[in-house]
C-alpha cells in the first residue's frame, strides 16, 4: 500500500482541525483562536487503499518567520518530509485566504486546496466556482464543510489523483514587469546550465524577494560573481518601476494582487446575503467601550463561582465514597501495615486528588467555550490597553488563563507571542495565575477557615490577588530584565460561533484524562512513597515505653488517648519525612509554617496536588482516635494558626511549579538558565511575601 | 489623516503605510494594504486599541500601530 504524505496548512480557525476529523476517527485539539494548535501534529489513517500521514501544521497568515508558529510551518515546509500541500481556506474569507496560496504556489510543491466552510458561504452569499478557480490555479480546488462532513470523498480523490499524476510547474502569471525580470533570471541560469534541485522560477522570485537563506547558499557558488551584478541591475527596475525600495513588499503587492485576480474571476458575492450582521449586533455589546470590561469580568467571576459552588456537590459525594474505600480495606485486611499502605497511603492519596477533578471540569469547560466561541479574541482586546502597561501583550492573556486551568498548555500558549522577550515575560509570570492543581490547596485551606457563605468570594480574590501580583512581577522584570521594544499587536478577531459539543468535549476530556492519569500513576506512587517516608523507621523501644505506660493507666479513657496521640506524633516527627521537614524547618520558620506544612510544599514540588495528599496524610494520621474531629479541614484548623494559613496559601500561589511544568517551562523558554532563574525568582518572591502577609496577619489577628 | 484618528463608525481608503517590515508584513496578510477600505468597528474607553474591519477580516490593533497607517 502506498503512503501519502499531507502537509495541512492552513490561515488560523479555518477548520484544519475539524476537517482531520472529518477524515478519519482521530483526535485534536479544536479551537477557535488563532494559536490554539501551536505545534505539528501527526496523525495517520488508512483510506482507499491509501495510507494517510497527515501533519497539522499551525496556523499561519503568511509564509514569514516572525512568529514561532510561522517559524515551524516554513521550516517544514522548507525541509519537511511530505508528498503534497493540502492548503485548507475559508470559502467566507476567500481573498485574504488566497494571499497565502500564492506563496505556497511559488514553493512549487503540489498542491490542493480545500475550500472550507462552504456551508457558511452559500449561507453569507458568497458564490465560489471552483471549476474556474482550479483552472485560474492549475490545481484542484475541492469545496468542504468539515461540520456537515461535505465534499471529503471528492477532496481524497483529488488528493490521490495530485499524488498519482506528476508535479505540474507553475502556473502562476505576475504583472508584466515582475515577469520580466524573473524571465532574465532564470533564463540567465538555463544558459548557465545551472543544476537546481528547486524549479527556476521558485528559486528566481526568492532572489527578487532577497530571502536570506537562498542568499546564504549563494554567496559559496561560483555562480555568484556573474549573478550579483545582475539582480542589483533588476533591483533597480523594480525600485523604479513600484517607486519603493522594499522589495518584500513589492512581492507581497504582486501576491495581492493574483489572489485579487483570481477572485474576481471566479466568486460571486451576494452583498444581500452578507451578513456580518451577527458577529456586529454581539460585538456591539461584548466589545463595547463601557460595558465590554464589566461584561468580562463578571464572566469570569461567574466562572470561578460555578466552579466553587457546583464542583461541591459531586465533591461531597467522591469524599464519602474514599471515606468508605478506606473504611472497607481496613476491615478487610485487618490493622497491618499493609492495609495501611493501601488505604492511608495510596486510596487517601489519590481520593484527595480525584476529589477536585469536578471542579478541573467545570473550569476547563468555561474555558474551552472561551476559546471556541471566539470571546478569547475579544478579551484580549478589550485587555490589551490595560496589560500593555506591565509591559505585556494583549495576547498574553491567553497563556495567563490558560495558566488557571494548568502550567503546561498555557508555557505551550506563550508561543502566540512572536516576540521573544515578550513570550520570556509571559512565561516567567505565568505561574502567577494558579492552575487547576493548587484549586484544592486553596479550597481546602479557605474550606477550613472561612464561613462556607464567604468562601466563593475569597476563593474568587485569591485567583485576582495572584493576578495582580503577576502584573506587578510583569511590570518590575520589564524595566529590568526585559526592556526593549514591544511587538505588534495586530490580530484577527474570529467570527462569533457556536461551539459543537464534540469541540468542548475533546478539549476537556483531554484535560480530565491528563489530571486523571496523573493521579493514577505519579500521585499514586507520590503517595505510597510519602506513606512509606511518614511510617518508617520504626521505632519499637519508644512503641514499648508507650504501651506500658499506656497499660498502667489503664482505665483512664482521657490519659489514654493523650498517650496514644503522643506516641503516634512522636513517630511523625521522626519519621524519614519529618526529618526532612525538620532539617528544612529554620527556611519556613519565620512564615509560620510547621514541618508537616514544609514537608507539604516540598512534596509539591512533584506536582501540585500532592500538597492536599501529603497534608491529608500527614495530619490524618497524627490522631486516629479523634472521632469528631476525622475531617482534614478540622485538623487544620487545630493545628495551623490563620496567619500562617494565609502564609501557606501565598507561599503555595506563588512558588515554583511542579516537575511536569518547569519541564515544558525550561524547554519553552530555551534551557536550564532559566530553569534555575525562575526557581531562584519564585522561591524568592513565594518566602518575601508570605513573610510579609505572615508578619500584617499576626498583628491583625492577635 | 491617520487612522487612529477616524471616527468609530466611519469608513476611509488606505493611502500609505509608514511601519516597519514586521508590523507590514503583519498588516499585509491581514488585507491592510494601499487602496482597501477599512472601517472602525469599535475603540477601547482609554482609546489605546480599536478594532477594525477590512473586507471580511475583523481584527484589533494599538492605536500606536494606527497612526502608521496614512488614509484619506
Ligand atoms: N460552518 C462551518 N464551521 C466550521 C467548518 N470547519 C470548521 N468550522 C468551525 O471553525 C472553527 C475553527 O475550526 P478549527 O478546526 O479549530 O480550525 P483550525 O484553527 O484551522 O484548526 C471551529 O469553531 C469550527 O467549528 C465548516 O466547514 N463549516
Ligand atoms: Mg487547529
Amino acid at each position: 500500500m502506498k503512503t501519502i504524505k499531507i502537509a495541512l496548512v492552513g490561515q488560523p480557525n479555518v477548520g484544519k482541525s475539524h476537517l482531520i476529523n472529518a477524515f478519519g476517527d482521530t483526535r485534536l485539539k479544536v479551537g477557535n483562536f488563532s494559536g490554539v494548535t501551536v505545534e505539528k501534529k501527526t496523525i495517520r489513517f488508512t483510506r482507499d487503499e491509501y495510507n494517510f500521514e497527515v501533519t497539522d501544521l499551525p496556523g499561519s497568515y503568511s509564509l514569514t518567520d516572525y512568529t514561532i508558529e510561522e517559524r515551524v510551518t516554513k521550516n517544514f515546509l522548507d525541509d519537511g518530509d511530505y508528498d503534497l500541500i493540502l492548503n485548507v481556506l475559508d470559502s467566507t474569507n476567500i481573498e485574504r485566504n488566497l494571499y497565502l496560496t500564492m506563496e505556497l504556489l511559488a514553493l512549487d510543491k503540489k498542491v490542493v486546496v480545500a475550500l472550507n466552510m462552504q456551508d457558511e458561504a452559500v449561507n453569507e452569499g458568497v458564490f465560489i466556482d471552483d471549476k474556474q478557480l482550479s483552472k485560474l490555479l492549475g490545481i484542484s480546488c475541492v469545496p468542504t464543510s468539515a461540520l456537515k462532513k461535505t465534499g471529503i470523498d471528492e477532496l481524497m480523490g483529488a488528493i490521490v489523483q495530485a499524488f498519482d499524476t506528476p508535479k505540474k510547474t507553475c502556473h502562476l502569471q505576475y504583472s508584466d514587469p515582475y515577469e520580466e525580470e524573473i524571465t532574465k533570471i532564470t533564463s540567465f541560469f538555463t544558459e548557465k546550465n545551472y543544476q537546481s534541485d528547486i524549479d527556476l522560477k521558485t528559486l528566481a522570485i526568492k532572489l527578487l524577494r532577497e530571502d536570506t537563506q537562498i542568499y546564504k547558499k549563494f554567496r559559496d557558488e561560483a555562480i555568484w560573481t556573474e549573478l550579483q551584478p545582475m539582480l542589483n541591475e533588476s533591483y533597480e527596475h523594480l525600485y523604479i518601476h513600484y517607486k519603493t525600495k522594499d522589495l518584500d513588499g513589492i512581492y507581497h503587492d504582486e501576491k495581492n494582487a493574483l489572489a485579487k485576480g483570481a477572485v474576481k474571476e471566479s466568486v460571486k458575492f451576494d452583498n444581500a446575503k452578507d451578513n456580518n450582521g451577527l458577529t456586529d449586533k454581539i460585538d456591539m455589546v461584548l466589545t463595547n467601550q463601557y460595558v465590554g470590561l464589566p461584561i468580562f469580568l463578571f464572566l469570569m467571576w461567574g466562572l470561578f463561582q460555578i466552579t466553587f459552588e457546583w464542583g461541591s456537590i459531586p465533591m461531597d459525594w467522591i469524599d464519602a465514597f474514599f471515606g468508605a474505600m478506606i473504611d472497607g480495606t481496613k476491615s478487610f485486611l485487618g490493622d497491618t501495615e499493609l492495609a495501611s499502605v493501601i488505604a492511608d497511603g495510596a486510596i487517601a492519596g489519590v481520593g484527595a486528588v480525584i476529589l477536585f477533578l469536578p471542579n478541573i471540569i467545570i473550569l476547563f469547560t468555561g474555558i474551552a467555550l472561551l476559546e471556541a466561541t471566539g470571546y478569547m479574541a475579544r478579551a484580549a482586546f478589550l485587555l490589551d490597553g490595560f496589560f500593555h502597561r506591565f509591559g505585556l501583550h494583549g495576547k498574553s492573556f491567553v497563556p495567563l488563563v490558560s495558566g488557571f486551568g494548568c502550567s503546561v498548555p498555557a508555557y505551550m500558549a506563550a508561543r502566540v507571542l512572536k516576540n521573544d522577550r515578550d513570550r520570556l515575560l509571559t512565561l516567567y509570570i505565568t505561574g502567577f495565575m494558579s492552575c487547576g492543581a493548587k484549586l484544592p490547596v486553596y479550597v481546602l485551606i479557605i474550606g477550613a477557615f472561612a464561613a462556607p457563605e464567604h468562601a466563593g468570594n475569597i476563593l474568587f480574590g485569591v485567583y485576582i490577588f495572584g493576578a495582580f501580583l503577576g502584573l506587578v512581577a510583569a511590570k518590575a522584570l520589564k524595566m529590568t530584565a526585559f526592556r526593549g521594544d514591544d511587538e505588534p499587536f495586530v490580530m484577527e478577531m474570529p467570527k462569533y460561533r457556536l461551539p459543537t459539543f464534540g469541540m468542548v468535549f475533546h478539549a476537556v476530556s483531554q484535560k480530565a484524562m491528563m489530571y486523571l492519569k496523573k493521579a493514577g500513576t505519579f500521585i499514586l506512587a507520590a503517595s505510597v512513597l510519602i506513606w512509606f517516608a511518614s511510617n518508617y523507621p520504626k521505632y519499637p523501644e519508644m512503641e514499648a515505653q508507650f504501651e506500658t505506660k499506656i497499660e498502667q493507666v489503664s482505665g483512664d479513657e482521657e490519659k489514654v488517648k493523650a498517650l496514644n496521640n503522643e506516641l503516634s506524633l512522636y513517630k511523625l516527627e521522626n519519621s524519614y519525612l519529618g526529618q526532612v521537614g525538620h532539617a528544612s524547618q529554620p527556611f519556613f520558620e519565620p512564615l509560620g509554617f510547621d514541618w508537616r506544612m514544609a514537608v507539604a510544599l516540598e512534596t509539591g514540588l512533584a506536582a501540585k496536588e500532592v500538597v492536599v495528599a501529603t497534608m491529608g496524610i500527614l495530619y490524618g494520621l497524627g490522631d486516629e482516635e479523634d472521632e469528631e474531629s476525622s475531617s482534614l479541614a478540622d485538623k487544620l484548623r487545630a493545628n495551623v494558626t490563620l496567619p500562617s494559613a494565609i502564609a501557606f496559601i501565598i507561599f503555595a500561589m506563588i512558588y515554583f511549579p511542579c516537575l511536569a511544568a518547569s519541564m515544558v517551562f525550561r524547554r519553552e523558554a530555551g534551557g536550564w538558565k532559566h530553569w534555575i532563574y525562575l526557581f531562584i525568582f519564585t522561591t524568592a518572591a513565594a518566602w518575601i511575601l508570605a513573610f510579609i502577609a505572615f508578619t500584617i496577619a499576626s498583628v491583625i489577628f492577635s | 489623516m491617520t487612522l487612529n484618528l477616524l471616527q468609530k463608525g466611519k469608513s476611509a481608503t488606505i493611502t500609505t503605510i509608514n511601519a516597519e517590515k514586521e508590523l507590514k508584513n503583519r498588516f499585509n496578510s491581514f488585507g491592510v494594504v494601499k487602496g482597501a477600505t477599512v472601517h472602525v468597528e469599535q475603540y477601547t474607553l482609554a482609546k489605546q486599541t480599536m478594532e477594525i474591519r477590512i473586507n471580511k477580516t475583523r481584527m484589533a490593533l494599538r492605536v500606536s500601530e494606527a497612526e502608521k497607517v496614512e488614509i484619506s
